[in-house]
């Protein structure tokens, strides 16, 4: 490059990753420096555009001197670093997180990349047995902190339990949740300030809850769809793309997107349109775009009946 | 933020018990409801500086302790005056479990049915089902539920007796006895069972942290000033910071939590900072299951604990110190809080300490059932008023602890030793154990042991020596193996008790001292059912937040429930390999100690060849 480099009072200093040296910044992260040499990294529940929780351990790496295997989405390069992203402790860490989450959780509507991990790591969530029945409606709600049911463990526990469908906007189907926390980070301090979901309970009953569980239109909920957006396992789902793909008419060959801007407010968001069959099913923004950086609010995300 | 309440509305008993930790509502509330707001309120700059967020878990615990249970209406009335989400506020209440969400029997005893109390021998459980039937009814004036370690574990059983009510009744029975409680029960009066007894079996003096349990009345400073009391927070004063950082270093005094870091250098860093507030925390969480030495020590020796900790925080330059003690330690925390109150009516805490111009105060905080809170960190999120889920290092404590700013954090009997190092000297203290492991250390001797209790002894100290102090094994019984460290530590053959106990000699041993839990095991415990518990307790304990702990407990829990059925998937090999797959990533991927350790154990039972094995006696 010949532009201009502007003076940074960051240091730049020099590190390896899988035995090759990489110059990186100070401050970036291990993830960020493995992209910048193309090096690939699986992550669940990182977003660019929200603050790294490290809670689903798929990008753990092995860092030498380490006692353990760190994530590579939130820590920071250091120099001198000698980073191992395909070592056999790595890849026996992220075959198990997924095959924990795949005996555990539907991940049929997760993200392609998703399902070539699980063959990429050889995942076999059936060694952990038959999955257990689905939950009884409001049954995984009402856990007690530190307490659960005797097992004789003929079955994989799951967290398979009937959908959660109280509003017109969009749905919950917490058996596809994964805890990646991205909806109460996007529902929070992350973009939209409105806390109506948080993480509830403990341990393998911890869920994402409104406060006792009371449905959406109760809670603090304003319906901007920020969650939906971020969420990698289709657990959030707008309600049109869920009946087209009930009724058996979901097809994405047919499906086109169109760009375009906002028309209620000036603060001029940029608009993807999710179309089927003439009709929108899902609005979403990039996640680049400088105004939104991914978010709408109810009028860009659910307002489009008009065009109809 | 956007606040945001459902139309439930507290009773005036739910608001009074919020009051009484948060103050009065403004006059100009009516009802508990702020005044023209309809349903939602935009809050923002100086009313959102104004951070009551850390009033949280007391108030949770005012509302419990008086109500009985967390009404969705008493929830709103504090999430209101603390301007809190209620959706987080209700992640944090539904993080404990001595939180009840739920209307439940103004009666609650939780008894423990953990691992100590079962190779003692408590049959606890059973004569609860059998005078109250099954647990966790919520009809009748009493219910009752399991609960792990009580941390009684010298007395081979116990229970804590909650009643709701101003003031409400927080009772620990320990041995448990049905006729005690019977009595606490019907005592409309909430008279105390008697306090119980703690024994010292060994010669007084040979005892450095110790000595003083038994000569000083816990109740009273004089008492505790007669026995050489704040002598040491004198000379920490007059010879300043640099002087006791180095004391600790010549000491070479390591953390005894479990973690066995350098506490000299801990303190040192968050001496030079250069960032203000700090703080110190002293951590008496105590909850690994077979623990009880943090307790011995507050409920008969609070004043030292407080000294220690100002000591601390005035060579620190924190000003602020909390002590974070477990729910199941009533009578500690009541010790405590009348310690810390007697010290500041003397001028050894608050603004100007012994006249040096120093200042240090001291707040207690309860916890409410969360072994998770005992991690630093996530203790640091349970002050804070959030989830006690686990930070991620770096950054560590004493860059970014409690609030974001630089904090010290020990165990209690680490603080014990620091005190006993400033009042003795460096010198003295490194008299005792080994080059690397220094000074005593206290062990919680507990199970099939003749004389269970506490027991201090120089480290390096062989494990045969210690179970001899306590009197041996249990008469007529054969020592099968032996808990190092609790459920997070590892099992011992018989075969080992050479081991001396010293941090390297332990660790060359691939094992672990933890929090000083020496638990006794001989042919009537049935080694299945023990190890069963333990990975019950993991999951149990989880908090939830990630992947391998979250998920890898309840794995780990049903290849253990399927081969004692005998019943496995595959074969026994698979079964096996499973749950070495399981341990890797638990140990290598888990965001905190606990999922790190959540097999330790397991393994090590299947290893010596307790469990699932020919030879043991599955």
């Amino acid at each position: 490059m010949t532009s201009t480099v502007p003076i940074s009072l960051q240091r730049r200093f020099d590190l390896t990753i899988d035995g090759k040296d990489v110059t990186v910044t100070e401050g970036q992260t291990i993830l960020e420096a493995c992209r910048q040499v193309q090096v690939d990294i699986p992550t669940l529940c990182y977003l660019e555009t929200l603050t790294p929780v490290n809670v689903c351990r798929l990008c753990v790496v092995e860092v030498k001197g380490s006692r353990t295997l760190v994530s590579a989405c939130s820590r920071k390069v250091e120099p001198k670093m000698e980073i191992l992203t395909d070592s056999s402790r790595v890849n026996t860490s992220r075959r198990m997180v997924l095959e924990l989450l795949a005996s555990s959780v539907d991940l049929s509507l997760a993200d392609d990349e998703v399902g070539h991990w699980m063959q990429q790591y050889d995942v076999h969530p059936e060694r952990h047995g038959p999955q257990s029945d689905p939950a009884e409606e409001g049954e995984r709600d009402r856990g007690h902190a530190g307490e659960h049911k005797a097992i004789d463990g003929s079955t994989a526990e799951t967290v398979a339990q009937p959908i959660k469908r109280d509003n017109g906007q969009y749905l919950r189907d917490y058996s596809r949740c994964i805890l990646c926390y991205k909806c109460v980070e996007a529902c929070g301090v992350d973009a939209q300030n409105t806390f109506a979901i948080a993480v509830a309970g403990r341990g393998f009953e911890a869920r994402i809850s409104t406060e006792y569980n009371v449905a959406l239109p109760e809670s603090a909920c304003v319906y901007c769809g920020n969650c939906v957006a971020v969420c990698p396992t289709g657990a959030l789902m707008p309600t049109i793309e869920f009946d087209l793909r009930e009724s058996g008419k979901w097809d994405p060959k047919s499906q086109t997107v169109t760009q375009t801007v906002c028309p209620y407010c000036g603060v001029g968001c940029n608009l993807e349109l999710h179309v089927q069959d003439n009709q929108i099913f899902k609005v979403t923004s990039p996640l680049d775009h400088s105004t939104t950086s991914g978010n709408l609010c109810i009028k860009g995300r659910f307002g489009f009946e008009f065009v109809h | 933020m956007d606040l945001k309440t459902t139309e439930d509305v507290a009773t005036e008993e739910e608001r009074k018990a919020a009051d009484s930790v948060i103050g009065s509502a403004p006059p100009s509330w009516s009802d508990g409801l702020r005044p023209g707001v309809g349903g939602r309120v935009i809050l923002g700059g100086q009313r959102r500086r104004a951070n009551l967020r850390h009033l949280l878990l007391p108030t949770l615990h005012a509302i419990q302790d008086q109500i009985g249970w967390i009404s969705h209406g008493a929830l709103n009335y504090v999430c209101t005056r603390l301007d809190i989400a209620p959706a987080e506020a209700f992640g944090v209440a539904s993080s404990y479990s001595l939180f009840s969400l739920r209307p439940t029997a103004q009666t609650v005893v939780h008894v423990c049915d953990d691992i100590a109390c079962r190779a003692a021998g408590s049959d606890s459980v059973e004569t609860m089902r059998g005078h109250f039937g099954e647990p966790d009814t919520t009809d009748g004036q009493l219910t009752w539920r399991t609960s792990p370690c009580l941390g009684q574990c010298e007395h081979g059983s116990a229970a804590m007796v909650t009643i709701a009510g101003s003031p409400g009744v927080r009772e620990v029975l320990a041995p448990f006895n049905i006729h005690e409680l019977d009595t606490v029960v019907s005592n409309t009066t909430a008279k105390r069972p008697p306090t119980p007894a703690t024994l010292l079996n060994q010669v007084r003096s040979e005892l450095h942290l110790l000595k003083r349990i038994g000569l000083v009345d816990p109740e009273s400073l004089d008492s505790y000033r007669s026995e050489g009391g704040y002598q040491a927070l004198r000379r920490a004063i007059d010879f300043g910071p640099e002087w006791v950082i180095r004391e600790l270093k010549d000491a070479k005094l390591l953390g005894r939590g479990g973690a066995a870091f350098p506490t000299g250098a801990k303190w040192e860093a968050v001496a030079h900072s250069s960032v203000r507030p700090r703080y110190f925390v002293a951590n008496a969480d105590e909850s690994e299951p077979g623990t009880f030495k943090d307790r011995v020590l507050i409920e008969n020796d609070p004043f030292a604990l407080v000294e220690a900790l100002t000591i601390a925080g005035v060579t620190t330059g924190a000003e602020q110190g909390y002590i974070y003690i477990r729910g199941e330690y009533p009578l500690g925390e009541r010790r405590l809080r009348s310690a810390i109150t007697q010290a500041q009516s003397r001028g050894l805490l608050g603004d100007d300490i012994m006249g040096s111009g120093l200042k240090f105060q001291i707040e207690v905080r309860r916890g409410a059932g969360a072994y998770i809170a005992g991690e630093e960190t996530a203790l640091f999120n349970s002050i804070e008023g959030h989830r006690p889920e686990p930070r991620t290092k770096p950054p560590y404590p004493v860059d970014k602890g409690l609030f974001a700013k630089p904090t010290g954090i020990n165990n209690v009997e680490t603080l014990l030793s620091a005190l006993e190092i400033i009042s003795s000297g460096a010198t003295e203290f490194i008299r005792y154990g080994t080059e690397s492991s220094t000074g005593t250390r206290m062990f919680c001797l507990s199970g099939c042991v003749n004389l269970p209790g506490i027991y201090e002894v120089p480290l390096g100290t062989k494990l045969r020596e210690l179970i001899q102090i306590a009197g041996g094994v249990t008469e007529g019984h054969q020592l099968t193996a032996i808990l190092l460290g609790g459920a997070a530590g590892s099992f011992v053959g018989p075969d080992q008790l050479d081991l001396e106990l010293s941090f390297e000699a332990v660790r060359m041993a691939g094992t672990t001292l933890g929090s000083g839990v020496v638990i006794v095991i001989d042919e009537t415990v049935d080694m299945v059912a023990f190890v069963r518990r333990i990975a019950q307790f993991f999951r149990d304990e989880s908090c939830g937040q990630c992947v391998p702990c979250r998920v890898g407990t309840v794995r780990q829990e049903e290849v253990l429930a399927r081969l004692s059925l005998n019943a496995p998937l595959g074969s026994r090999q698979d079964e096996l390999s499973l749950l070495d797959d399981l341990g890797s990533v638990m140990r290598d991927a888990s965001i905190c100690g606990l999922g790190q350790a959540a097999n330790t154990a397991v393994l090590s039972a299947i290893e010596q060849q307790l469990i699932f094995s020919s030879k043991g006696n599955s």
